[in-house]
């Protein structure tokens, strides 16, 4: 399984992923960058369209989507009033810096040698990451990480719930590939520190 | 640069009350069943500039005791820490210091 590690002479942050993983890990930064882009940021439903398009503030209310909500946690519990505007000023820049670094690993990817459709057996790709890079990958893959468990339903203390699911399960895969991002995360937060 | 016509605003605060809390506001950090116990220290350490030691035991207090006050200050501070956090995936919350 590939890992990432810091070179030893250049000190990139380096990993070798095999196309299917490649392939993988970019099609969930894609999704996840759909999911931050498309959820309406402003629900609209009771504004006028005038209104709606002179409005270029930011939300106030909790996102719908339980990942979003995740993402974008209420800052002041108790207080929806500051919380709303806390809200406003923050969701929309973290919401790009969060998108931002989803198509990071993507062009990372493809700048690698990732073809926009994999169909080749036996690709092998390389990635090179600067510290800075490999810090966006490393929050990135958080958002990922948080982005399937939401979906899955993890739980402190699960992995024997997880673990006993047959092989064929949907959950059970899925539960795999979030831990392969768990693992490629800790050998990431490994590297940066060395 | 241009701004917004100023609001004039009357200072109301009392200084007895100013002076007496100078870190009025703290910025609360959540247990959460996803985040590495490596990427958090790592986070804690990066952004608050904490050593290893002190981001370690923040770490484990977040772990084991469910929440960890990691940083106070201004409301305005504590604001953009909480953001931060956010920012690396972090469940925070701000609340004003007991």
């Amino acid at each position: 399984m590939s890992a990432f590690q810091r070179h030893r002479r250049s000190k990139k942050v380096i990993a070798t992923f095999t196309g299917f993983e490649a392939d993988l890990l970019r099609s969930l930064a894609a999704q996840l960058v759909e999911l931050l882009r498309n959820e309406a940021a402003v629900p609209r439903d009771d504004t006028d369209p005038f209104e709606a398009m002179m409005d270029f503030s930011g939300p106030e209310t909790e996102p719908d989507d339980p990942v979003l909500a995740r993402l974008f946690p209420t800052a002041y519990p108790g207080d929806a009033e500051a919380s709303a505007e806390f809200r406003r000023f923050t969701e929309g820049t973290l919401r790009d810096g969060k998108a931002g670094a989803a198509v990071a690993i993507i062009d990372g990817l493809e700048e690698a040698g990732l073809p926009s459709e994999l169909n080749e057996e036996g690709l092998m790709i390389d990635v090179e990451l600067s510290e800075a890079e490999a810090e966006t990958w490393m929050r990135s893959f958080t958002d990922l990480r948080l982005a399937l468990a939401t979906r899955l339903g993890v739980e402190e203390g699960d992995e024997a719930v997880w673990a006993a699911l047959p092989d064929d399960d949907p959950r059970a895969q899925a539960h795999d590939i979030y831990d392969w991002v768990g693992y490629l995360q800790e050998t990431l937060v490994h590297a940066l520190s060395s | 640069m241009s701004a917004a016509a100023p609001v004039e605003v009357e200072p109301e605060i009392v200084p007895d009350e100013s002076t007496k809390l100078a870190k009025p506001w703290v910025t609360i950090v959540w247990n959460d069943p996803v985040n590495l116990m490596s990427y958090v220290t790592y986070v804690f350490q990066k952004y608050f500039g904490y050593d290893k030691k002190k981001a370690e035991k923040l770490m484990l207090e977040v772990h084991e005791d469910g929440k960890s006050v990691v940083s106070s200050g201004t409301r305005e501070e504590m604001e953009r820490d909480v953001q931060a956090m956010h920012e690396y995936g972090l469940w925070a919350t701000m609340d004003k210091q007991t």
